[in-house]
Parts: C-alpha cells; structure tokens; sequence
C-alpha cells in the first residue's frame, strides 16, 4: 500500500495541503473491503440486500447479522467494520426511541437519517477518537412513503432510489441502473436483487456467502422485517438459474 | 366591604371549547379573566397561536398557561425549522402534555390544542389538569364546561360542515356565560383548516339571550353609541 498522504494521513484533525482528511479516506476504504450491501426504492417500499461473506464453515447460517431493525419502520444494512456498525446501530434505535418520547409520534426517516449522519460525522471532528469504519444504508417507510439513504464514514447521507456499498459496489451500480425502479414492486426488487448480489459475487477471491435479505413494503404492512423464507428461497433459485444461464452462453 | 385584591393571580374561570368539523376544527372561548370577584381583563385573548396551523385553548392560571405556551411555540419553532416542514397537530399536543404532565405539582392549567395538518386534517387534543392527553372529536374545559357537558352530549353530530360548527362553538360559550360566574364577555372563535387561519369575533350584544336573561338596559354601549345632543336653538 502507497503511503499517499505521507505526514497529513495521521490524525483526523489534520487537513492535507490539497484539502483532503485522509483518515476519513482510509476510513471508506474499510467499507470498500468488506461484502457488498445492496438497496433499491421500489414503488411501493424498500428493499436490502447484503452479501454475507463467510469466514468460518463452522459459523452458523444465519447468525453474524448485517441487518438490523431501528425501529417498526426502518432498518439499517450495514458494510465495513460490524462492531462499528452495531455502535452505530445502537446510536440509531436510541435516536428513534428519544424522539417518539418527546414528539409523540414515530421518527420520520428523513430526520433518522440525519441523526445517524450528525453522529457518524461527529466522530471525525476529533482526534481522540476514530472515524467509523462502516458504511449504512437505511431504508424505511413513513407517512411521506418509502425512502432509501445512504451515510458513508466521512458523515454525508444522501436519499437515493437504488445504492450500493462494499467490494461490488461499481458493479453493483451497473445493474441498478438497469432496473426500472418506480414500476417495480417489493416482491420483484427481492428477486432482482438477489440475481445482482449473486452475480457479483467473486467466486475466486472469495469462497462461500450468505445472503441476507430484508424489506419494508406495503407487503409487509410497513413494518421493516426479513424477507419470508419462501420468498428468499425463491429469489435464490431464480439467482442461481440466471447465473447458470450466463455461464451456459 | 372586603377589599379587592387586584394584583392577586389571576386565574381565567373560563369556558373552553375545541369541536372538529369535515375539513378542520373551530376553537371557542369566553373572554373573562378574574381575580377573585374583580375582573381583571373582560376581552381577553385566550385562544394563542403555537404555529401556523396548531392553536390552543387556555384554563386555569393565567400566568401558568401562558408559560406553558410560550415554551410550547419556542420548541415548536425549533422542531419546524429542523423537519422543515409545519409541525402535526399531534406533536404540539405531546409537548404541551410532557410540560403538563411533568410539572404538574407547580401549574394549575387545562388546554384544549386544536389545528390542522396535511397528514391527519383536523385534530382536537385535550390536555386537563394533570397532563393526561386525549384524542377527541370534540372538547370542553375551564369552569363553564360543567353546564354544556348534557348539551353536548344532545347536539353533537360527526361530520359538521364550518357554519355549523362555528354557530354550534358559539351558542354553547353563550349558555355557559349565561351560567358561570367567571365566563363572560365576548366569544371569540378561531376557525382552522387546509385554506389557513381565521378569527371571528362576537360582542356580548349579539349573544342571544337564554332563560331568564334581562336585556340589557342603559348599557354603556348604548350611552356611548348615542348621538350627541342638538344645541337648543334660540
């Protein structure tokens, strides 16, 4: 690895002369590193996908989540670092839960989103502590309908209608943008996003993976939860034949 | 003669009342503040602004409820410039019953909150003393209400258009001006829905006159209304 940054690359508090914050930079490339994290907007909800990358065949399916529920309405997917996600997963749910006391009504996405971001980005401000080394996307649905963020380490959070975090992230984004989004439904999101997780999968770098699932859709009655197994199930088979097919030709 | 103690607290005995309608929701009020016997300010302003869209009703303590509300429009302000967008009736309701609620052992205040919201359309909250809060169609508070509970029970029908919302908040403050003691004055109302905010006002001689009520006779008004007197002609 080039040390590019030489000298300005030590602290977070320290700008380099052509305006960088190289700490933050390193930070993204943690995310950059780990399994590709996936999320579409379509018509009527939100749809995640993460590739789980399995160090040990004694893990248990299962277990070791990248998708967390924030509230009945949200939920976050996260990239990068997973202790630093949970940290930040933790921050999240405390954020809603706060708001619905004193507000009395649940937490609108777009001010959750903005919450996580202020706090990621707090932790660049100083230099006892370190940037989070994780990358989130947060999907949920609220009285304004169903929206997609994403907040990257260095505390930027933008709304998207498809985003895509991780090793595959290019090209991930590729065949997002080959879906019509706003004449999809939820239950075809899974399986698109499915096929995509499985395609960009690296077979040669990277052994075995797991793939998550979870949705926020009028389906689902607006609640954030896992795809339903029958359905996961089926998205995987119709991955696994597109793959096939490619392969064939 | 006991003597009046005008710079005692005031308290406004008052008639609240807060009704939804198909579109929005008219609130009413009296316009009495008291010290004691002594009234302190006869056209009092007891319906106040928290936002654009969301107004309350105040009882009880002068001072206390207008604390209360002025803290309520600060929060208020700061939460509608960070969602950027107007505040939901429900929102303003919930900080009025977390300072009532939890300060109830220093303030003697009942609030009906009432306004209109692109999400819910028109929502009345009542906040009485101990800082409980309810949803409701319609509420009434303040000293006066005990008279219009049965009236209301009798009169109220879901899905009122303006005009008879508006007539119906008046006639009920004018029977319970008729009946409490510390109600009395003018009835203001304020009308709230998609269209925005409107106040009405009615003088006390354009209330009717319910059973056992005296015209009035030699009334100020009229003395001051009178023409002035022709100068005798030599």
């Amino acid at each position: 690895m080039s040390s590019i940054g030489t000298g300005y690359d030590l602290s977070v508090t320290t700008f380099s002369p052509d305006g960088r914050v190289f700490q933050i930079e390193y930070a993204a490339k943690a995310v950059d590193n780990s399994g590709t994290v996936i999320g579409i907007k379509c018509k009527d909800g939100v749809v995640m996908g993460v590739e789980k990358l399995i160090t040990s065949k004694m893990m248990l399916p299962g277990s070791n989540r990248r998708i967390h529920s924030v509230h009945s309405h949200s939920g976050m997917a996260v990239a990068g670092l997973a202790a630093d996600g949970r940290q930040i997963v933790a921050r999240a749910k405390g954020e809603a839960s706060s708001y619905e006391s004193v507000y009395g009504e649940a937490i609108p996405v777009k001010e959750l989103a903005g919450r996580v971001a202020n706090y990621v980005h707090l932790c660049t401000l100083y230099w006892w502590l370190r940037p989070f080394g994780c990358g989130i996307i947060l999907g949920g649905y609220d009285r304004d309908g169903p929206q997609l963020y994403m907040i990257e380490p260095s505390g930027i959070s933008y709304r998207y209608f498809g985003a895509a975090i991780g090793k595959g992230k290019q090209a991930a984004k590729t065949e997002i943008e080959k879906l019509k989004l706003s004449e999809m439904t939820c239950r075809e999101g899974v399986i698109e996003i499915a096929k995509i997780i499985y395609k960009i999968h690296d077979e040669a770098k990277d052994k075995a993976f797991e793939l998550e699932m979870s949705w926020v859709c009028d389906e689902s009655k607006r609640k954030h939860e896992k795809v339903p197994v029958e359905l996961l199930e089926e998205a995987k088979a119709a991955a696994r034949l597109a793959l096939e097919e490619m392969d064939a030709d | 003669m006991e003597s009046l103690d005008v710079d005692g607290p005031h308290s406004m005995g008052t008639t609240i009342i807060g009704v939804t309608y198909d579109g929005g929701v008219v609130l009413g009020a009296d316009s009495r503040t008291s010290t004691g016997v002594y009234v302190a300010n006869r056209a009092s302003d007891k319906i106040t602004q928290l936002t654009d869209n969301v107004y309350v009703c105040r009882s009880g303590s002068a001072a206390d409820s207008q604390i209360l509300s002025d803290y309520v429009r600060y929060f208020l302000h700061q939460h509608t410039i960070q969602l950027g967008q107007p505040a939901t009736v429900k929102v303003a309701a919930n900080l009025v019953r977390l300072l009532a609620y939890n300060n109830k052992n220093m303030l003697q205040t009942g609030l009906i909150v009432g306004g209109w919201d692109k999400y819910e359309g028109g929502k009345i909250y009542g906040v009485p003393l101990g800082g409980t809060i309810l949803e409701q169609p319609f509420a009434i508070g303040g000293s006066g209400s005990s008279y219009l509970y049965g009236f209301f029970d009798q009169v109220w029908k879901e899905g009122m258009t303006k005009e008879e919302a508006e007539s119906l908040v008046v006639k009920a403050v004018s029977l319970a001006i008729a009946r409490d003691g510390a109600s009395g004055g003018v009835v203001r109302t304020v009308v709230i829905n998609a269209d925005g905010v409107t106040r009405n006002f009615y003088p006390g001689d354009t209330l009717p006159l319910w059973h056992e009520e005296i015209p009035a006779q030699n009334s100020l008004l009229d003395i001051l209304s009178a023409p002035s007197p022709e100068p005798m002609s030599m």
